[in-house]
């Protein structure tokens, strides 16, 4: 069995599984048409979705258009609402997230699929799996009681002492805010980077290292020169990956974001973003209207990271059929 | 499509109540967070004179709880403040707002090294709330407290971001105190406050206050009794700087009459003892109740709760509800029918 | 050769520099796990796990609703996803190499990444308002759909391993081919589904946001399906943004024993199959 995991699963057995195909007897039939049946029942769940939210948002998009996206008005009392805060700070948040995230995914993918001695990928690899299994709310746990001090008393003053003067670091030090919610969010997406990078590291045929080493490159170099190229698009489709779960991530950024719909250069101060408002609001909005634009804020939220799934999987998929039969 | 999901529901439904045991009768409820620690007391209390009763209450917010039960999701919604017309127009069935019990909106903070006796004028509090007052040595604050010892530290202002009867009381005074805030944001459950953080439920402001140095924020008393928490002292209406007790919420709401709906303000009132942030608590129920087992246990529960369970408000800083009050809502609790006839057997 | 020095030197400082970051990225998994070990080992009594909740700002009591409340939530949601994402799996796995395949494997892919709270509001319009209250059932469900993707692919990849020869023995002993799948395919691929099955519910066991308006929250032992339940993880939620030390206290351990379930399983998953989990 090879390590490949997820981008490699087209590749299993698919020639003798076509062979395989053959039956035309009545149980046979049915049990096709059964599981067929079921395995749509993704597709119609996911088609049900997109229908009734758009159904239930229809009274909000009605009422205030494209203008929704660029109103910062978020007024219950009036009636009025805008999106721009919500997808300002979660577009943010995700972004800067990313800046953090990247770095460290990339470099632990490298070292996990090319670098590292052979026997502690596996350990190493689980354990940065495991991190993206501990739910979320654990990690706003941890951000209420623990991040969020920390970076009130002693990360937020040292930075804001050496780059006070940058519009990025202005204001009160308060632990709760973009900086906790980003940090958070790096946090979250790390695994989901690093695992699926991997993933895709292992999925370039190892014809192409020999190549590399064979004319005398470093194992550094191979790397860099032979394997990252080959490998760019699905490592960008695994920042994509990274970038929609930050998007649609709840719990943990609301516990630490501080809630309020505010549009500021500063990390320190507080921010909210699309799914947390929806967490905060969403079983007690209490006019028609109200509730409707909650629901367009889900709208947005499922409709972008759908676009963002389907291309990060087209990406991945293709560098995993890339050079198809290649590998060992 | 539509019709075959129905049917789906339909079993599941009847499958779901069907495993359920029958002996129990479980109310639900949702909504304010203002009497939680009340509410929780009392359904506790409750079920071990009626063990078959379990009353299960979830505070999401006067707004939640007005929601849920226009929806009627819940059996008794919960709120702080009174419906709006807009939400009122909505119900599709009498509904009655009743009073519960008293309690007052402090304004707690957390200033290292001043534990106690923080005093505000009207203008500090709308200044602080409206983000002109942004540092707790302003001379608006110090000159009200010559003793403290105020410190140059910034304020951080938090306030409640969801849909909240404790906001309608707060910003309804404000708007009562300071004209500026009632042009400029207003009042209601859920208002665009000018500046601070936001936390969800008396909880979570609580949360934001205690755990941010320089906050400060509004809640519940018993929120920040029970937590341990600094509470400003406010002049009232009549000039008096008054903490806020069971003696200052009851003298708010003492000798007035209650209106028709049951619902009075009690912000800003007059008189020397009385704490200017008052306000009462409802409970919201449909007059026609649609399960009769249910119906019953939830009237008996409110009959039980505005007599017996008001001697355990003390205890937790809610005031009882004034006695010549009581009357009107007793007679509220008589209207109360399943299938056109009164649940309260109780004379 | 000083540019053969050069071109070690960056081996190594790359080699050195990419074990860093991989250090960099298990900081928090320690710091997460450390404290809540720290935090958390001192909640959990003998009460953590029998008690209901005491009334608001008194000291005591458990999480007993919420640990029943998960156990049946998340027994709820196997029971309606899990054979629907078994069956469809059979199906990519076995029927799956056409268009129709592609496209189901892409939506399920593409699922997995949806953020679970719109699941919540998609469950609260679907379920919660026609049944006009918060129920088990429609955490259930929300939970259900969660899984789907997750049982799905995972336990698609692992049937595809299971050996072709197996298949062709069987069907070369006159089966038809519904009975090598259920009889041959599914024996042999057991460990397979298992460990889908307990990805997928590490994963929608910590599942909190979509259950705040689905599930909804209560503080007592119920089974009724129609009525709201409690679960660990919103309690935990409630709990920690609370300004009660009590609370807190209970929050750390609650999480502690979330995360223990969670790791388990995720460990248990990997050790039956020795097989890298999904990306997610």
């Amino acid at each position: 069995m090879d390590e490949a995991g997820n981008p490699g699963r087209e590749t299993h057995q698919k020639e003798p599984l076509a062979a395989f195909s053959g039956g035309g007897n009545l149980g046979d039939q049915v049990f096709r048409v059964l599981t067929a049946f079921f395995a749509a029942l993704a597709v119609l769940v996911l088609a049900a979705m997109a229908l009734q939210m758009f159904r239930a948002a229809l009274p909000s998009l009605k009422q205030f258009g494209w203008k929704f996206l660029s109103s910062t008005d978020w007024d219950p009392v009036l009636d009025s609402y805008g999106a721009l805060p919500y997808i300002f700070g979660t577009v943010a948040s995700s972004i800067l997230a990313l800046l953090v995230a990247l770095p460290v995914a990339l470099g632990t993918a490298i070292y996990l699929a090319e670098l590292a001695p052979l026997w502690v990928r596996r350990p190493l690899g689980i354990l940065v799996e495991l991190l993206a299994a501990i739910p979320s709310v654990i990690y706003g746990l941890w951000g209420i009681f623990v991040m969020s001090p920390w970076l009130r008393d002693s990360v937020q003053p040292l930075l804001q002492k050496i780059f006070g003067w940058t519009p990025f670091f202005k204001g009160v030090p308060r632990g709760f805010g973009m900086m906790a919610g980003c940090l958070v969010l790096a946090i979250m997406i790390l695994p989901t980077i690093a695992s699926v990078s991997r993933d895709v590291l292992l999925a370039v045929p190892n014809s192409i290292r020999e190549g590399a080493l064979a004319l005398g490159a470093t194992r550094w170099e191979m790397v860099r020169k032979a394997v990252l190229p080959c490998a760019k698009n699905g490592i960008l489709g695994a920042v994509i990956l990274g970038l929609g779960r930050a998007l649609g991530e709840t719990m943990a950024v609301t516990m630490v974001i501080g809630n309020r719909p505010d549009i500021s250069w500063s990390l320190f101060s507080p921010g909210h973003s699309l799914a947390s408002v929806i967490a905060n609001e969403y079983a007690e909005a209490s006019g028609d209207l109200y509730l409707s634009a909650l629901t367009e804020l889900g709208l947005i939220l499922f409709g972008v990271t759908l676009l963002l799934n389907i291309l990060a999987r087209v990406l991945i998929w293709r560098v995993a059929r890339g050079p198809a039969g290649a590998r060992n | 499509m539509t019709t075959l999901r129905n049917a789906l529901l339909a079993v599941l439904t009847c499958a779901a109540t069907t495993v359920g045991s029958a002996q129990t009768i479980s109310l639900q409820g949702a909504g304010a967070t203002f009497p939680y620690p009340l509410y929780s007391k009392w359904m506790a209390e409750y079920q071990k004179i009626d063990p078959k009763v379990q009353i299960n209450y979830q505070s999401i917010g006067s707004g939640g709880g007005i929601k849920q039960i226009l929806e009627r999701t819940v059996d008794f919604g919960a709120t702080d403040a009174e419906m709006t017309a807009q939400e009122r127009a909505k119900a599709t069935a009498t509904l009655h707002h009743l009073p519960m019990t008293l309690g007052a909106v402090v304004i707690t903070y957390n200033v290292p090294g001043l534990a106690s006796g923080l005093k505000l004028t009207q203008e500090a509090v709308a200044g602080i709330f409206l983000g002109q007052i942004t540092t707790w040595n302003d001379p608006k604050l110090t000159a009200q407290n010559p003793g403290a010892k105020l410190p140059a530290a910034p304020i951080t202002v938090a306030y409640r971001s969801d849909g909240s009867g404790t906001t309608a009381v707060f910003t309804e005074y404000l708007a009562k105190i300071s004209p500026e805030w009632k042009t400029s944001v207003g009042a209601g459950k859920s208002v665009k406050f000018p500046i601070g953080l936001g936390g969800k439920g008396n909880e979570g402001v609580t949360g934001v206050v205690k755990s941010s140095p320089g906050a400060i924020g509004y809640v519940e008393l018993a929120y920040a009794k029970q937590n341990q928490m600094a509470i400003a002292s406010i002049r009232n209406q009549a000039g008096k700087f008054v903490a806020p007790s069971l003696e200052g919420v009851t003298a708010a709401a003492q000798g007035q009459k209650l209106p028709e709906n049951l619902c009075l303000s009690l912000v800003d009132g007059p008189g020397v003892k009385t704490y200017p942030i008052a306000a009462f608590s409802y409970i919201l129920v449909y007059q026609e109740q649609q399960d009769a087992t249910k119906g019953k246990a939830l009237v008996d529960f409110l009959w039980w709760a505005i007599h017996d369970g008001q001697k355990l408000g003390a205890a937790l800083d809610y005031a009882p509800l004034p006695k010549d009050q009581v009357p009107a809502i007793e007679a509220r609790l008589k209207l109360l029918t399943a299938n056109g006839k009164p649940l309260l057997t109780k004379k | 050769m000083p540019g053969y020095f050069r071109r070690k030197t960056f081996d190594i400082l790359a080699r050195w520099g990419s074990l860093a970051m991989v250090m960099v990225a298990l900081v928090p998994l320690v710091a997460v796990l450390g404290y809540l070990t720290y935090k958390g080992i001192g909640g959990i009594s003998w009460a953590f796990f029998t008690q209901l909740p005491k009334p608001v700002g008194e000291t005591g009591g458990g999480m007993a609703n919420a640990l029943s409340g998960s156990a049946i939530l998340v027994g709820l949601a196997g029971l309606i996803g899990l054979p629907v994402g078994l069956l469809g799996a059979i199906y990519l796995a076995e029927y799956g190499d056409n268009a129709f395949g592609k496209g189901v494997r892409f939506c399920t892919d593409v699922m997995a990444g949806i953020p679970s709270i719109t699941v919540g509001i998609f469950v609260y319009g679907l379920v919660v308002l026609r049944m006009r209250r918060f129920s088990a059932l429609a955490g259930a469900v929300t939970l259900a759909i969660l899984m789907l993707p997750i049982v799905m692919r995972t336990t698609e990849e692992l049937l595809r391993l299971v050996p072709v020869t197996l298949r062709e023995a069987g069907l070369a002993l006159g089966l038809p081919k519904w009975r090598v799948i259920l009889g041959v395919v599914l024996r042999t691929g057991a460990s397979g589904i298992a460990t889908g099955v307990m990805l997928a519910i590490a994963r929608v066991a910590g599942e909190t946001a979509p259950l705040l308006f689905t599930a909804f929250g209560s503080r007592f032992i119920s089974l009724k399906l129609d009525q709201p339940m409690g679960s660990l993880p919103v309690q935990i939620y409630t709990y920690a943004v609370s300004p009660y030390e009590d609370w807190h206290r209970q929050a750390w351990a609650a999480a502690l024993v979330l995360v223990l379930l969670v790791l388990a399983l995720n460990l248990l998953a990997r050790v039956i199959t020795r097989q890298p989990g999904s990306g997610r």
